[in-house]
């Protein structure tokens, strides 16, 4: 994520000097008015970002605010919030349920996740190269990127999963007798990793990106001092694609924490048999709006932020052990 | 580049592998969606256990029973509604995003760096914390069954992934062209209109389709803030087929799901060139 880390500084207030002087002498300034021309240049710029200005503060800012207030209080929409302290975190600690969605949670994050971004990394080293049909390849790897997030999407899963359907035949002849995966709570949860691995084409793109930009010469002097494939792979692919690995294991990770939509449909609404498919969002609904505690919900929602900040700041502290920058940059 | 000569100098005799192994590996990937086509043309009772992709007598059964609606309301209400949120989505996302990219990109004042950092912050919020307060919001501002929830945060630049995208877009327009406008006299406003959005096309159609994809596929929003069957979007309509009869009818409901995908695919298969460059160059430009 160099871009995001360089970027703010390449707002480069020496420009604004250079360009200052260029018009200055030329005689072609802006009409100075009272207070010159820095000040015109604030309030457009604060015009135009009146729209993210006015979001930020009234549904970003405020609300979290609000929510975390909440999280103090026992809240169900109707009588005023009742502030309880921490209660609503000791509640949750001491819930069963709740510690169910944490763990169903961590599982598909931590086995999702990795297995995904490994389909991609592999598909894209395979698309790296340059064949005929390769922007067919690539455009039809990346179409269950789109329908993934459907509710049409889960839908087909829960037919493919089910009792006697598709996969569960396709074990039968291999010997492997499982039964259907939608109805077990040992696998269900499979079936919702393999939904979020079959939509690996975005990571995939940016994959291909990162490929493009490797000096085919470190290939070319590794193969002289003959290494071979892995040796290849490993000391010269994987460090320089490791930003763009950075930049996907974070926007994964985080999304995965928020899956929603595909567990509550495969699972029909339920969270699945016996809390299988219980993810965190899922849970979160269930207690904010069906069983208005939305203070409870609001404390849950606080957790999944500390979370989320808390794997993205260990993210970000192991980078300079294992994401290689290129110096000077582009 | 060099890649890309290597390989084309490599070409033949590892081809035929390279075909046969990137056509295993799609095979695998698009089976669900050749599957869901297959299926479409099967009765109900065949959907789950027969093992053929394509029926030898196939119907249109499930498609016809669309045309009667689902509990009443009629399919194309759906649409309707999925379609006016989807579109109004694209014109917020398009209009507010670009104007605020342009204010961080091209106009210098004061506090720029530190609005900057807070925007590409809210890129890593969890949606989660959010939803709580801001239906609580939305409930006392009795907007609750209305399309406004779903759309006003796009009006008000809250996707900062656009932003971010587009901001990286006109970092990269030659800087001569707006300095020259500058000399010429014109305005901010001028120069965002006539010169900065015109040669932004590629940033901004790469918005416009992934919000319009994003809001037709939405599921948690209409269901948090539409309560009333006639407001439901095409994703809800799916779900109440799921809650009305769940084994029964898997054929209208298969028939269903790929009818409900026909926009989204319709869109990928027009665009998927800017898609698909967007994607990756979001990722990467610096």
């Amino acid at each position: 994520m160099t871009h995001i880390q360089t970027s703010p500084g390449a707002l480069a207030p020496g420009d604004d000097r250079a360009a200052d002087k260029r018009n200055g002498p030329a005689g072609a300034a802006p009409p100075a008015g009272p207070k010159g021309p820095g000040s015109r240049e604030n309030l457009a710029g604060y015009l135009f970002m009146s729209p993210w200005i006015a979001g930020f503060l009234f549904l970003i800012a405020g609300p979290m605010v609000f929510s975390l207030y909440l999280s103090f209080t026992e809240y169900n929409l109707f009588e005023a919030p009742r502030w309880i302290g921490l209660q609503n975190f000791t509640d949750m600690f001491a819930d069963p349920r709740w510690r169910q969605s944490v763990k169903v949670t961590s599982w598909y994050v931590l086995i999702g996740t990795p297995v995904k971004l490994a389909a991609a990394l592999a598909v894209a080293m395979l698309l790296a190269q340059k064949r005929w049909g390769q922007s067919f390849y690539r455009a039809a790897f990346y179409a269950p990127s789109l329908i993934g997030a459907s509710v049409s999407a889960a839908i087909v899963w829960r037919a493919l999963f089910s009792d006697d359907a598709l996969v569960d035949r396709t074990q039968k002849v291999f010997g492997v007798e499982v039964g259907g995966w939608i109805g077990d709570p040992g696998v269900i949860i499979y079936a919702l990793i393999a939904l979020t691995v079959w939509q690996f084409g975005a990571p995939m793109v940016i994959f291909l990106a990162g490929l493009k930009q490797v000096p085919r010469e470190l290939y070319e002097a590794a193969e002289v001092d003959g290494a071979g494939r892995w040796r290849r792979f490993f000391h010269i692919t994987l460090p320089m694609i490791s930003p763009v690995l950075f930049f996907n294991v974070l926007l994964e990770t985080i999304h995965s924490f928020q899956i929603f939509g595909s567990a509550y449909i495969v699972s029909n609404g339920s969270c699945g048999p016996a809390d299988a498919t219980l993810v965190y969002t899922c849970y979160l609904y269930e207690q904010g709006f069906v069983n208005s505690r939305m203070g409870f919900a609001s404390a849950m929602g606080w957790l999944l932020l500390v979370a989320v900040g808390l794997v993205t700041a260990v993210l970000f502290w192991s980078q300079k052990r294992w994401v290689h920058y290129e110096e000077g940059g582009r | 580049m060099s890649l890309r000569d290597a390989a084309v100098r490599r070409r033949g005799p590892g081809a035929f592998a390279w075909h046969l192994g990137a056509l295993l590996i799609l095979a695998v990937v698009l089976y669900p969606v050749v599957w869901t086509i297959g299926a479409s043309f099967k009765p109900s009772a065949d959907i789950i256990g027969a093992l053929d992709l394509f029926p030898a007598d196939p119907i249109t059964d499930n498609y016809t029973r669309l045309t009667e609606g689902i509990a009443d309301i009629p399919i194309s209400t759906f649409f309707l509604n999925s379609a006016y949120i989807a579109v109004g989505s694209v014109i917020g996302v398009v209009l507010s995003c670009s104007l605020t990219a342009y204010a961080f990109a091209k106009v210098r004042f004061a506090g720029r760096n530190v609005m900057f950092a807070i925007m590409i912050g809210t890129l890593l919020l969890p949606y989660h914390v959010l939803i709580i307060p801001q239906y609580v919001l939305f409930q006392k501002l009795e907007l609750i069954n209305t399309f406004t929830p779903l759309l006003i945060g796009k009006y008000l630049a809250t996707d900062a992934f656009f932003v971010f995208l587009m901001v990286q877009f006109m970092r990269g327009l030659p800087k001569e062209l707006d300095e020259a406008a500058r000399l010429d006299g014109c305005g901010h406003l001028r120069i965002y209109w006539s010169i900065v959005m015109p040669l932004c096309r590629p940033a901004l159609i790469t918005s416009a389709i992934f919000t319009f994809i994003n809001a037709w596929n939405d599921f948690m929003g209409p269901l948090l803030y539409l309560n009333e069957p006639d407001k439901y979007t095409v994703s809800m309509g799916l779900k109440m087929f799921i809650d009305q009869d769940a084994v029964a009818d898997y054929g209208g409901m298969i028939a269903m799901s790929l009818v409900a995908l026909l926009p989204v695919l319709a869109f990928f298969l027009a665009f998927q060139r800017y898609l698909i460059d967007g994607m990756a160059t979001s990722g990467l430009k610096g």
